[in-house]
């Protein structure tokens, strides 16, 4: 590896450790926002009517494994869905 | 003696403290194990829990941890001479930093990377939790108290870095804002930014209208101030005003659009720091004129140097962040050793310069005996010998005298004013906390905590009175300061102790630094609080009195803790091992 290489090594190793609590603070904030647009979805389940809970529900599939970590971080041990397989 | 020598002496202890002993206690005490899941990987979620290399992880727990503490404390130490200072700082760092910062982080890793508060209420019970609440309230109120104090000084003395250290916030609300709302990267806007600070700090330096001089504005020091006060008291009345608004807007303001931007502005800035001033050591080469030890001092080293040397060899603050922040990240638990020890390491090399800049000041030991005349001439102008000393070093490199002296201050400033930003936003999480545990709901709303966590830091930095009027009595707080540091890190020993033993090992590597830490603790409370605070004292301070007090109580009721745990076993409430 010639010196160049070297720099930009340590360089891209340096960005790295001064952006490493920021990644952390916009992925948690970027996650509030999903939280928030997935309550949205799917808001009857904690007893928030919600006209449109019959399409969004249709979404459901494609966000299987991301409603299984959300469900976990609103409290809910179990998947609060009956008729849908979680966990 | 050569400065040099001395700091090779010191980074070879280093080196073997982590070669041998740290490698002692991760494969015979601790008993890392590569294989083990780490909640990196067990609780991978993107956001805390994240596999992250090493090195990396090590680079942001070291910068997390370092800040002004560990610069001020040694330089108030030196005191009784250079030579004590230094073993403690050494032998501190390798035999009770080290074990605590590695053990809270491997303590943490085998516990779901759950916080030290956490931990202490699963393996004690919920009375442990509440005391180390309550300590950490008193230890987040003295350093708001006593950053407060040291910012204020560097303003006074230095009015050049005023300027730059208010640049400093606009710069860092709009790296927040790039890099949030356009996903910027940040290395390139945080390196301009330090650009524009230390332009700032060269400008001001040089053209004394760009200085902010409180003082000189009210006709010198001899001028008359506001409220029938000094021109001095004056300018730290103002300066804790502006300081305390700043904080209250600061603290309450999401993360990223502050506190973080700044924090990256100031890694830069402890690596310049650093860099500068080992640099500095080598290109001066200068000889150290205090003397070894001071045998003429008013007040006896022991036990005070431990608790001023405060996290200069070590702080309960580092197992807050290793076991809050750095448990979740890491990749595996053999990493600990590395993390941990080489962060409790990092912070002592940032002690040991601080200890070479101040005692290389002075052109003789009649001259450092005379700046160091006594306990509180010490405490009074420590961080001002240090920002002089570090200059010297820094012209080693070519900075002229004047920049040389803002930018430390403004190193200083920065870091103090970042401990200051964190902690007053964790006195409001710990006041909504209690709030909520003893049904006070009002506390628990953001702006009554921070109105809480503000005035009383406010209240506590006013109401020493020194000699001279406002300002000059904050330094009393320093030991009340390094007491509570030393505290919380006496109960994360004790959590590390109870934790091997109910592993069935050999728990003395942990127990033996917290009996000294809490030995030393309750002994300069006893003498400072009964023979000194009190009201048949001979300083009689009601205010330090109820404080030293309360410190001594607390300690007492760790060792007892410890004790019943240690002795009866008490069965944990869960599985310690998984």
């Amino acid at each position: 590896m010639d010196i160049l290489e070297k720099l930009k090594t340590m360089i891209r190793y340096y960005e790295e450790v001064i952006s490493l609590p920021h990644r952390r603070e916009i992925a948690a904030e970027l996650r509030d926002e999903d939280d928030l647009f997935l309550l949205l979805l799917y808001s009857e389940m904690v007893g928030i009517p919600n006209p449109a809970y019959y399409y969004t529900l249709e979404l459901y599939p494609y966000m299987l494994e991301k409603f299984h970590d959300w469900h976990l971080r609103m409290g809910m041990e179990k998947s609060p869905l009956a008729g849908f397989r979680c966990c | 003696m050569n400065a040099i020598l001395v700091a090779v002496i010191g980074m070879v202890v280093f080196a073997l403290g982590y070669r041998y002993y740290s490698k002692f206690v991760a494969e015979r005490i601790f008993r890392l194990d590569p294989n083990y899941v780490t909640p990196s990987h067990k609780y991978k979620d993107g956001v805390d829990f994240v596999p992250t290399n090493k090195f990396v992880l090590w680079g942001h727990h070291f910068t997390s941890v370092a800040g002004a503490a560990p610069i001020l404390g040694p330089a108030i130490a030196v005191y009784w001479g250079w030579l004590p200072a230094f073993l403690w700082v050494i032998l501190g760092t390798v035999f009770a930093a080290g074990v605590h910062d590695f053990g809270t982080l491997a303590l943490s890793v085998r516990n779901k990377g759950q916080s030290v508060g956490t931990i202490a209420d699963r393996l004690i019970g919920q009375r442990a939790k509440i005391l180390f609440l309550f300590i950490i309230l008193i230890l987040v109120l003295m350093v708001n108290a006593v950053f407060a104090w040291v910012i204020s000084n560097l303003f006074i003395k230095y009015p050049a870095s005023v300027l730059p250290i208010f640049i400093q916030i606009p710069l860092a609300v709009w790296i927040g804002y790039a890099v949030y709302k356009r996903q910027k990267k940040m290395l390139v806007p945080s390196l301009i930014a330090l650009a524009v600070m230390y332009g700032a700090a060269i400008l001001a330096s040089q053209f004394s209208w760009l200085q902010v001089d409180l003082v000189g504005m009210m006709g010198g020091e001899e001028g008359a101030g506001l409220f029938g006060l000094g021109s001095v008291s004056t300018a730290f009345l103002i300066w804790i005003v502006v300081l305390m608004v700043y904080v209250y807007i600061a603290s309450t303001l999401p993360v990223w659009k502050l506190l973080q931007p700044r924090d990256f502005i100031n890694s830069h800035q402890l690596v310049v720091g650093l860099g500068i001033l080992y640099l500095g050591l080598i290109f001066t080469n200068p000889t150290i004129t205090a003397p070894a030890t001071n045998a003429t001092t008013d007040v006896s080293w022991f036990p005070l140097l431990f608790i001023t040397v405060a996290c200069g060899a070590i702080s309960g603050f580092h197992g807050l962040v290793s076991s809050g922040t750095s448990a979740k990240q890491l990749d595996k638990e053999t990493d600990a050793r590395f993390v941990g020890y080489l962060g409790a390491v990092g912070e002592g090399v940032l002690a040991l310069i601080s200890i070479l800049a101040v005692v290389t000041l002075f052109p003789s030991a009649a001259a450092f005996k005379t700046a160091y005349s006594s306990f509180g001439a010490a405490n009074a102008g420590g961080l001002g010998n240090f920002v002089e000393g570090a200059s010297l070093l820094a012209g080693g490199i070519g900075l002229p005298a004047g920049i040389a002296t803002t930018i430390v201050s403004i190193i200083i400033i920065s870091f103090a004013a970042t401990t200051l930003d964190s902690s007053v936003r964790l006195m409001r999480y710990i006041i909504a906390e209690l709030g909520m545990e003893y049904k006070m709901p009002v506390l628990a709303k953001a702006h009554v905590a921070t109105s809480v966590a503000v005035l009383s830091s406010a209240a506590l930095v006013l109401i020493p009175k020194g000699p001279n009027g406002f300002g000059s009595g904050g330094y009393l707080l320093w030991p009340l300061f390094g007491t509570a540091n030393q505290l919380l890190a006496g109960i994360s020993l004790m959590l590390i102790a109870v934790w091997l033993k109910r592993l069935g090992r050999n728990y003395m590597v942990a127990i033996v630094p917290m009996i000294f830490l809490l030995f030393m603790t309750l002994i300069a409370m006893f003498q400072q609080v009964f023979f000194q605070w009190s009201w048949w004292g001979t300083e009689s301070n009601m205010l330090l009195f109820v404080f030293g007090a309360i410190i001594f109580v607390f300690a007492v009721w760790i060792i007892l803790t410890a004790f019943s745990v240690l002795t009866k076993g008490i069965q944990p409430k869960l599985p310690v091992k998984d």
